[in-house]
């Protein structure tokens, strides 16, 4: 049950959207969800629609997983919609009893909401699936060189968030597997109070804990094998190099955001 | 000629809860020849981690010293050329990959010592062919069985090209198919790659396959020979706390009960053949 978690999957394949750098693609995402939240009409958020869409396409993942990583925040944004349609007021009166009022703008405003909540996930989610944890690391790593003058430790920053990624679907299954054990042995996770509640997850965090330590200890045993001695001298298989595609995103995407501006302006 | 790896009069403690030293290694010699392929066999305890960490400075003796290649590993500046050297495979493969997709996990040795990127490259895809991962190169290792998450493991050891390879119970969390597929590995390394190999483990018919077989009981040495020298030492073994091997323990009963068999048959079908011989000289 934990175990199909999609977050932050990484789908290895040969795509466009595969092909760009890593720290391109990083602000490529930063810059889309910011033209998502600055569209205020449907003519523009129809064009970042559009836009995500041709990147779902060209990004080769199935469609199914962009649709599975919406399922986890269906819930927010139908309770951000309907709080939409019962408070937005308007001039076009569709329903009104007792108290409640629902006006065409309100659905109007609902829908609209949805829609970029929901382009806000494909496209972060785009992110991930195209590009691998190490080169997500690498680029965040590269982007914040500037800070690395200022003394801090990017390198270790990013090696940490890349262990971090490794180890999750690894602890998942180990927690997993430690539920199961406490199943056997008949506790009961899911009937009680809070305090019981909390008692009941007691012996799952500290068996998860001591293993943790101990994955540690061993984990740094290995790298030290393997030679690390830090970021110093370290050179990399995959070295990050802009192309023709990047080119290309990056022109695309400064039409795009001129379009919603202008769609902004005129509507 | 000098050996690849001298343990020269070793001693090595750890701290207890109470901060006392407990001794476990006093006095403690053992050399590696270049090119041999070694098994240390012991039983929980005996200090078999212990003396893989001694090989590459991952632990320092107390007093007397460890060379590699006559480098001392005592001496700080010697740290990565002996790491180089010795590479070290661990018990459970979850626990040494750092990287979240294969070749890029073979990669991180290699990227440590520094080397241009078409070198990391071509010792990547070396790697990955000879212990053949090399179509897995773009899976998640969590993915992977565990038999081939191992093998991803002594490929990112061979990517840095060290002379020895030490496995610490590399078979140990395997299911029966992936350990048939580490051994073979294994002995590719030492027969076709030249690679001096020590196995640790403490499956009998694993340490038999090497040309030496070392044996540990609490910290101290007590048989070293070829495997069929050391596997004829039933009582001594038994004394270790290890099982011998089935063959060798049918012969060695039927031995005590008086029908005489070559005590030294190691695999199951030497043993038959022995004791065919015996019933046909009836
Ligand atoms: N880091 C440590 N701190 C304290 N004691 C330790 C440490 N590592 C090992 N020991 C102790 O040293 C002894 C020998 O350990 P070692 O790991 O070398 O044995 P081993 O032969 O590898 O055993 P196993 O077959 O269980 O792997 C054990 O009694 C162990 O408890
Ligand atoms: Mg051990």
């Amino acid at each position: 049950m934990l175990r199909d978690v999609t977050f932050g999957q990484y789908f290895p394949m040969d795509s466009f959207i595969h092909k760009l750098d890593p720290r391109f693609k990083i602000l490529l995402t930063f810059g889309l969800i910011i033209v998502a939240f600055v569209s205020f009409n449907f003519y523009s958020l129809g064009l970042v629609a559009a836009f995500a869409v041709l990147i779902m396409i060209l990004s080769g993942v199935p469609v199914k997983f962009y649709l599975k990583s919406i399922k986890p925040i269906l819930i927010f944004v139908l309770i951000t919609a309907v709080l939409n349609i019962f408070y937005i007021s308007g001039e076009t009166l569709l329903v009104e009893f007792w108290i409640v009022k629902i006006y065409l703008e309100g659905i109007i405003r609902a829908a609209f909401v949805a829609v970029r909540i929901v382009l806000l996930i494909i496209i972060s989610s785009a992110l991930t699936y195209t590009t691998s944890p190490t080169s997500l690391t690498d680029a965040i790593e590269n982007l914040l060189k500037p800070i690395s003058k200022l003394g801090v430790d990017t390198h270790s920053f990013a090696m940490m968030m890349t262990i971090a990624l490794r180890f999750i679907p690894t602890l998942i299954e180990e927690t997993d597997k430690i539920m199961s054990a406490q199943k056997a042995r008949g506790a009961d996770m899911e009937t009680g109070s809070l305090m019981q509640k909390i008692k009941a997850v007691l012996p799952i965090l500290i068996p998860l804990l001591v293993s943790s330590f101990r994955r540690a200890r061993e984990l740094a045993d290995a790298m030290e094998c393997r030679c690390y001695h830090g970021g110093e001298g370290r050179t990399r298989l995959k070295v990050l190099h802009a192309s023709y595609r990047d080119a290309i995103a990056l022109i695309s995407s400064f039409i795009l955001l001129s379009l919603v501006i202008l769609l902004n302006i005129l509507f | 000629m000098e050996p690849l790896i001298r343990l020269n009069n070793v001693s090595f403690s750890y701290p207890d809860e109470n901060d006392t030293k407990i001794q476990l290694l006093e006095n403690f010699n053992l050399e590696i020849e270049k090119g041999s392929f070694v098994s240390v066999l012991g039983h929980n305890g005996s200090g078999k981690s212990t003396i893989a960490k001694l090989f590459n400075g991952l632990n320092l003796p107390d007093s007397g010293s460890v060379t590699v290649n006559g480098m001392d590993t005592a001496d700080e500046s010697n740290m990565l050329s002996i790491r180089e050297t010795v590479g070290l495979v661990f018990q459970n493969p979850d626990n040494q990959i750092v990287a979240t997709i294969v070749e890029e996990d073979v990669a991180f040795g290699p990227e440590n010592l520094g080397l241009p990127q078409k070198e990391i490259r071509k010792r990547v895809d070396e790697a990955l062919k000879s212990v053949d991962m090399y179509d897995y190169r773009m899976h998640e290792p969590h993915r992977l069985s565990g038999g081939q998450k191992q093998r991803v493991a002594i490929a990112g050891i061979i990517a840095m090209q060290p002379e020895c390879i030490v496995l610490d119970e590399p078979t140990a969390m395997l299911d029966p198919q992936g350990r048939a597929e580490v051994m073979d590995i294994i002995l590719k390394l030492n027969r076709q790659l030249n690679k001096t190999v020590v196995l640790i483990t403490h499956y009998m018919d694993e340490a038999a396959m090497a040309d030496r077989v070392v044996v540990m009981d609490s910290g101290k040495i007590i048989a070293d020979d070829t495997a069929k020298n050391v596997f004829s030492q039933v009582e001594l073994l038994k004394s270790a706390g290890l099982d011998v091997p089935q063959p060798t323990e049918l012969s060695y009963r039927l031995k005590k009960a008086g029908i005489g068999i070559d005590c030294d048959v190691l695999s199951v079908d030497e043993c038959v053949d022995a004791i065919t011989r015996k019933l046909l000289e009836e």
